[in-house]
């Protein structure tokens, strides 16, 4: 992007990559170039001091004690709720579960709502784009039940084929749980359409929104998902911290997931009531400090143009496929028409790991490998790719130093 | 970037390009299959032994440009040679492989060239993959072609 593009669009990089004291790092003697942030983003220094600040003056359990501190610490984990609620629209915060991450807000909707509900001969349908924690935790509770899971074949571009999908959703569906935007290929689902048409055909729809929290605003009532899961991590955040929204008469239906303190209202021997939602579900001390930094990734979210910023995100993803089509003996993998801040790659004659090692030794920092997605891989006939993955802090320098570092790359194994 | 051309020296590219052995045996009496899941590479080791030797010995597979010159130069060193220095061989890479940058290796003559590794923590499991399948493959003591 040109400086009079950015001005126009009202997005200053520079600003932004100056929130993050880690690209300022210098890796084996070279600038730091970072395009992992689909594995996880760099934390902002308000992340950073939210959570330093949280330990140093108001460390203490919640929701326990009678003393300041606790007041403190429950207010902090609190106001992280209420800002999720607003973050992606959510209607209430009761709503709103702290989770460890998308895995485990999905594996509470597997082993609760669908343990609980599922039986031989019902259908759980999920799509060929899914990483494996959107697989395995459908396999384990179709293991338990008996029901049957269903994969949604995908396209050569990479997008998730509506005919089958359509076709595939019957009675026998109760619930559909696809990706938001795809972890190995960029792939912006249609997730508005596809909750729609399984809502209509009588199925519970989750979405697991990991890749699409730190680039797509998310309205969780426009999209009338019934689940969505994200993790804090993905989007500026401390890692182990997510959020599980979930329709709250379905969460307020659903069994417990996990027992202990917390999430009781009272406990004798022989019968324990449960407390209410979301409580219900968040078993134990959580993750207090990680909450807290969590509070200030959605802040610092809010406060920045989002809509600049992932035009200014698609600018760069654009001119990293151009750079990459440029190469002789690459290919892009998955072309699909929508995409965000993902660019999956092979090279003719190079494994991606070798680039990998290739590229880190010139400061570039990239995914190699089938990113947790195997079927995605099988899919296309290969074990491996290159994946740059975007933030709003890269730029167009950043992919020139990708390129120049696979041009190494080529050296080393020309 | 004296360190990426020890890691990436000719004749781990040359082994990469033309992987010795590399094909299935017929007539193998041992088999075994290796796999990376970090990776993905994927590895078919065979063996066919007479006695106490291994006659002959094959692979088969996809992965990175170390874990594909590491089985070529591995099946080079083993075959026609006794189980029992194929397995002190085994040793004697892995101790290779794990000892830190700055000590000292023994000289294991070829193999020495992925002594590099050692520079890159997360490819000593690349350089080791065809080595455990080989371990794994001497280990059984039936024929196993069900994988």
């Amino acid at each position: 992007m040109t400086p009079v593009a950015a001005r126009a669009s009202g997005f200053d990089v520079a600003r932004v990559r100056a929130d993050f004291p880690i690209l300022d790092e210098r890796v084996h003697g070279k600038p730091l170039v970072y395009l992992d942030s689909a594995n996880t983003s760099q934390k902002p220094r308000s992340v950073i001091d939210a959570m330093d600040d949280y330990y140093r003056h108001s460390n203490a359990n919640i929701h326990r004690a009678t003393h300041l501190l606790s007041e403190r610490a429950t207010a902090l984990y609190e106001g992280t709720r209420a800002k999720a609620t607003a973050f992606i629209n959510a209607p209430d915060s009761h709503s709103i579960v702290f989770t460890k991450g998308t895995t485990d807000g999905i594996n509470l909707v597997a082993q609760s709502y669908g343990r609980s509900t599922l039986k031989a001969g019902d259908e759980v349908l999920i799509s060929w784009l899914e990483h494996h924690s959107n697989i395995v935790p459908w396999q384990l509770v179709c293991e338990q039940t008996g029901a049957a899971l269903r994969v949604v074949p995908i396209n050569e571009a990479g997008e998730i084929d509506l005919d089958a999908f359509r076709s595939m959703l019957s009675r026998r569906t109760k619930i559909v749980a696809i990706g938001h935007v795809s972890n190995a290929l960029g792939t912006i689902n249609p997730v508005r359409e596809m909750t729609a048409q399984a809502r209509a055909a009588g199925a519970v729809v989750l979405v697991d929104g990991a890749q699409a929290i730190p680039h797509l605003p998310v309205d969780v009532q426009a999209l009338d998902c019934d689940f969505y899961a994200f993790s804090s991590h993905k989007m500026f955040g401390p890692t182990g911290v997510g959020v599980l929204y979930g329709r709250r008469s379905l969460l307020e239906a659903m069994p417990p997931y996990q027992g202990g303190g917390d999430m009781i209202a009272s406990v004798t021997f022989e019968k324990t009531s449960y407390n209410a939602v979301p409580y219900k579900f968040e078993a134990g001390t959580p993750n207090i400090g990680g909450v807290v930094g969590f509070g200030a990734a959605i802040d610092y979210l809010m406060a920045i143009d989002r809509e600049a910023a992932l035009i200014h995100e698609d600018d760069v993803l654009d001119y990293a496929a151009a750079g990459v089509r440029n190469i002789p003996g690459a290919r892009i993998v998955g072309e699909a028409a929508r995409k965000t801040a993902v660019l999956s790659f092979v090279l003719d004659g190079v494994h991606p790991h070798d680039a990998g090692t290739i590229l880190d030794r010139e400061g570039v920092a990239v995914r190699t490998g089938q990113h947790c997605a195997q079927p995605v891989m099988d899919r296309y006939g290969i074990t491996a790719t290159i994946r740059a993955s975007l933030a709003i802090y890269n730029t167009r320098e950043d992919i020139d130093a990708l390129l120049r570092a696979l041009d190494r790359v080529r050296l080393v194994f020309q | 970037m004296s360190d990426l051309s020890d890691l990436y020296q000719e004749v781990i590219l040359d082994h990469n390009r033309r992987p010795r052995n590399f094909r299935a045996l017929e007539r193998a009496t041992h088999h075994a299959e290796g796999y990376n899941p970090l990776c993905g590479d994927r590895l078919d080791l065979f063996l066919e032994i007479d006695g106490d030797v291994i006659a002959d010995v094959g692979f088969q597979g996809s992965g990175c440009a170390i874990s594909k010159a590491s089985a070529s130069l591995m099946t080079d060193s083993v075959k026609g040679r006794p189980i029992a220095a194929a397995r002190a061989l085994f040793e004697r890479f892995h101790r290779m492989v794990t000892t830190p940058p700055d000590q000292e290796v023994e000289d294991l003559g070829k193999l020495s060239v992925l002594a590099g590794v050692r520079e890159f923590p997360v490819r000593v499991k690349c350089a080791s993959l065809a080595w455990h399948t080989l371990k794994a493959a001497l280990d059984r003591t039936e024929t196993t072609t069900t994988e």
